[in-house]
């Protein structure tokens, strides 16, 4: 079902993506960067629960070892820092490969726990590497330069998050379109149902969280590389949390709901605290996780599809309402006929 | 089901709105929060200047002989910096045309604006109010006139103590608030992950809130970052030349946090005590940041013979040491880091402990003026500090010392701020505070210099130690103010 707007809309916002770092200042060109780096790794997430119906919250961990691999690659191997993305997304997938296939005998709020201690424990095993990872002192890295004279610094940083961003995209898209994709939701609606159907479960399930954290492995090598320092603290576990609440607001089980994830977890606690400063010195202070938590209750109370669902939903309706206009149905009738889930399948 | 719709339209048109928000790329409310100030400056200096004045000189008549020579020393600055105020804003009119042609970036003819980074929310949340009485202290300044008729506007934004945020935040200022130079900037992870852009674009990283030894060590490769409070390694060296000098034969058991920040302290101590630090030194035990219990630790250190106990660690872990030493009945000399310092958290050990015994007698370092503590109640610098939180930060907290802290970093500011000149420049403010020499900041202990040159940013060198004594809840001085200038070695 290739409706205009899915065939259109990844066109139009690519090319704004495209004009957006020429019309920006340099740090908002760098933000949106940041934005884009979120999206990978909230892209990550939402295979793993949005399409294969587990939970991990503890991404952050793997941010982490993507951070620490490229900057360990670039500054004690000497490796130029292209070269370190893909060794980040697979050791990451490695790990993740694992961790895993153990992970996936755990169910719902095991799994849960599970991969909460990964985040809480990962950034403190980390520090205590004290050779490896410079421990409390963290890596410095030289900032990414741009070869190409026309593009600045910063220009030149976003664009390269944006193809790298672009391709997983399409990459994912294409997956989930695809037999693999079929199979990671046959196993989220029911497992049992899924393996009567010849779908390996405990393939998939594994599949799902490699992939998730190559993902996120990508995203950290990038993250490290836009902050030009790695660290343990810029790992903390509410990274973990907001990246998750990231993907539930953007929209869980939906690839542009990762884009609109991305935008959110980047801006969001920014701009929330930067507006409520003039009104409201205390109330500022809370403003990064207040946002988030009250975005949560309200995706999850009114819109279990979130930003992207809801968009979708619109859409939707938009059409029908025109179409049926046409052939003389009314409103009431809309409301019960054109009535689509907010899960994309 | 068309409840629900409702609903959902709404709710859309809430999302896209603020998607539109944030995708338009202004910060909207990033107006500085001390942009209001400049309206008033003037019309202040004439009616808020001189009860300034007047109340400094009278607590100076009614200080305790103690504190007399502070007084001394104190009062004639705020008197004349409020009396320079008014022929200060007359000449301004005259400085103003040769301002404006040689000014830096983020100054204009009557504003300088200031930008800086600090832990407003997350884990470190409680230093926020540091940005926030340094500010304060600003806006005490400009309503007195300001520096050269220029108001300071001082916009600090939150970055969570997450070097990740700092990065983009700070670019945000430099590149398109255009700040004069960032103030501040608060965390050592967080700050070291800007300093090499600072550097790289020449923008002064003034007064960093970290006590990293590197950031006062590395000057020749960061020229333009300044530290201010005593770095850990020259506090821990204080304490070494004291236990040398007093007490040569303990045995000593460190605890400390595993990061930096412990290690720094550690580093300092062992260095200090140089070759007799494998001798002296019976047992040392580390802990992660936030760990739940150090009981464990404290029975090793006990176990180990030590008659004399370290502890470098932030307030939470330092006040669980002092409370299970004293539960598993050990009962050594305590040293405790300037951090972990302050008498409320001593308090509060002794409150777990349900013994003054506890915290009898522990021994510390003192730079700062206390604002809670009785006896310095009428010393000017306290009265000063008191006088602008009731004015310009009503909600904060006058006991806790942190305010203090920043507004003693702004008196320095604003010092350099002047000393630059009035035609003020980035290179104006680097020489200023490579030369900087105050003996009269007010919220510093007297006798203690603020001080750097340009072969040494070490800024302050000197502590006192100070005994707790629970029947005063205060500490009492034990000796002179120690100098540790030159000694300090890094790495």
């Amino acid at each position: 079902m290739r409706s205009p707007l899915t065939r259109w809309l990844p066109v139009a916002a690519l090319l704004i993506a495209l004009a957006l770092p020429f019309a920006l200042s340099g740090f908002q060109t760098l933000e949106l960067a940041y934005a884009l780096i979120f999206a990978i790794a909230i892209l990550g997430l939402n295979i793993l629960t949005g399409f294969s119906g587990q939970i991990s919250l503890g991404h952050g961990a793997f941010l982490a070892i993507g951070a620490f691999t490229t900057a360990i690659g670039v500054q004690r191997l000497h490796l130029p820092y292209l070269a370190t993305i893909p060794i980040a997304a697979l050791l990451c997938g490695l790990l993740g490969w694992v961790i895993g296939a153990g992970a996936g005998r755990l169910e719902g709020i095991y799994l849960g726990l599970a991969t909460f201690a990964l985040g809480v424990a990962t950034p403190d095993l980390l520090k205590k590497q004290t050779s490896l990872t410079g421990g409390v002192k963290g890596i410095s890295l030289p900032p990414v330069t741009s070869p190409i004279a026309a593009l600045s610094d910063d220009q030149y940083f976003y664009l390269l998050c944006l193809a790298i961003g672009g391709g997983l995209f399409v990459l994912a898209a294409n997956m989930l379109g695809d037999r693999t994709g079929r199979a990671w939701r046959a196993v989220r609606d029911g497992e049992l149902a899924a393996a009567a159907f010849g779908v390996n479960v405990g393939y998939y399930k594994t599949l799902a969280f490699a992939l998730s954290a190559a993902l996120a492995g990508v995203a950290g090598s990038l993250y490290g590389l836009a902050t030009a320092f790695v660290s343990t603290d810029a790992f903390p576990f509410q990274l973990s949390i907001a990246l998750l609440v990231g993907a539930v607001v953007g929209g869980i089980g939906s690839i542009g709901g990762a884009l609109v994830g991305g935008l959110l977890t980047e801006f969001l606690p920014i701009y929330a605290q930067q507006m409520l400063l003039p009104i409201n010195k205390q109330l500022a202070n809370a403003a990064p996780g207040a946002v988030q938590g009250v975005l949560l209750l309200v995706v999850l109370g009114l819109a279990r599809g979130g930003v992207a669902g809801l968009v979708g939903d619109a859409y939707y309706r938009l059409i029908r309402a025109n179409r049926t206009t046409t052939e003389g149905v009314t409103d009431g009738e809309i409301n019960t006929l054109a009535y689509r889930p907010s899960r994309p399948d | 089901m068309a409840r629900s719709t409702r609903w959902r339209t709404v709710l859309l048109g809430l999302i896209s709105l603020t998607l539109a928000a944030c995708s338009s790329g202004t910060p909207v409310g990033g107006a500085p929060a001390a942009g209001a100030t400049a309206a008033g400056g003037a019309a202040a200096v004439a009616t808020s200047a001189a009860p300034a004045a007047n109340s400094a000189a009278a607590a100076a008549a009614t200080a305790a002989p103690t504190v007399a020579s502070a007084a001394a020393t104190v009062a004639p600055t705020v008197a004349s910096a409020a009396a320079a105020a008014a022929p200060t804003v007359a000449a301004a009119a005259n400085t103003a045309v040769a301002a404006l042609t040689n000014s830096d970036v983020g100054v204009t003819k009557d504003t300088i604006l200031l930008g800086g980074t600090i832990a407003l929310s997350g884990p470190a949340a409680a230093y926020g109010t540091i940005a926030r009485a340094a500010d304060a202290y600003l806006h005490y300044v400009n309503d007195n006139g300001g520096i050269y008729g220029r108001q300071i506007s001082y916009k600090y934004l939150d970055d969570a103590y997450n070097p990740a945020q700092t990065v983009p935040l700070t670019k945000q200022q430099v590149e398109q608030d255009q700040v004069f130079l960032m103030y501040g900037g608060l965390g050592t992870q967080s700050q070291t992950s800007v300093r090499d852009y600072l550097n790289s674009k020449k923008v002064p990283q003034v007064f960093v809130a970290t006590g990293a030894t590197t950031f006062a060590a590395e000057f020749e490769k960061y020229p333009y970052t300044f530290g201010w409070q005593p770095v850990y390694q020259g506090e821990s060296l204080i304490y070494a030349q004291y236990i040398l000098k007093n007490a040569p034969n303990a045995k000593i058991g460190v605890i400390y946090q595993n990061d930096d920040y412990g290690q720094d302290y550690l580093d300092g101590l062992t260095k200090g005590l140089g070759n007799k630090a494998a001798e002296m030194i019976v047992d040392k035990e580390s802990n992660d940041v936030g760990a739940p219990d150090l009981s464990s630790q404290i029975l090793k250190l006990k176990n180990s013979g030590a008659d004399t106990f370290f502890v470098f660690e932030t307030p939470s872990p330092a006040i669980k040491a002092i409370v299970a030493a004293f539960q598993a009945g050990w009962q050594p000399a305590i040293y405790l880091n300037a951090v972990s310092g302050p008498v409320p958290y001593l308090q509060a050990a002794q409150k777990a402990a349900g013994d003054p015994a506890a915290v009898n007698g522990i021994t510390s370092v003192l730079y700062l003026k206390d604002s809670i503590d009785p006896a310095q109640a009428n010393d000017p610098g306290i009265q000063l500090f008191k006088q602008v939180m009731a004015k310009y930060y009503p909600e904060g907290k006058v006991d806790d010392n942190f305010n203090v802290y920043g507004m003693g970093t702004a008196y320095s500011l604003v010092d350099v701020l002047k000393k630059a000149g009035p035609n003020l420049t980035r290179a104006g403010v680097l020489d200023a505070l490579n030369n900087l020499n105050e003996t009269d900041n007010p919220f510093v202990y007297p006798g203690i210099p603020v001080k750097n040159s340009p072969t040494d940013h070490y800024t302050i060198t000197q502590e006192y130690l100070a005994k707790y004594d629970p029947t005063l809840n205060n500490y009492k001085s034990i000796s002179q103010p120690i100098d540790v200038r030159g000694l300090i070695k890094f790495p």
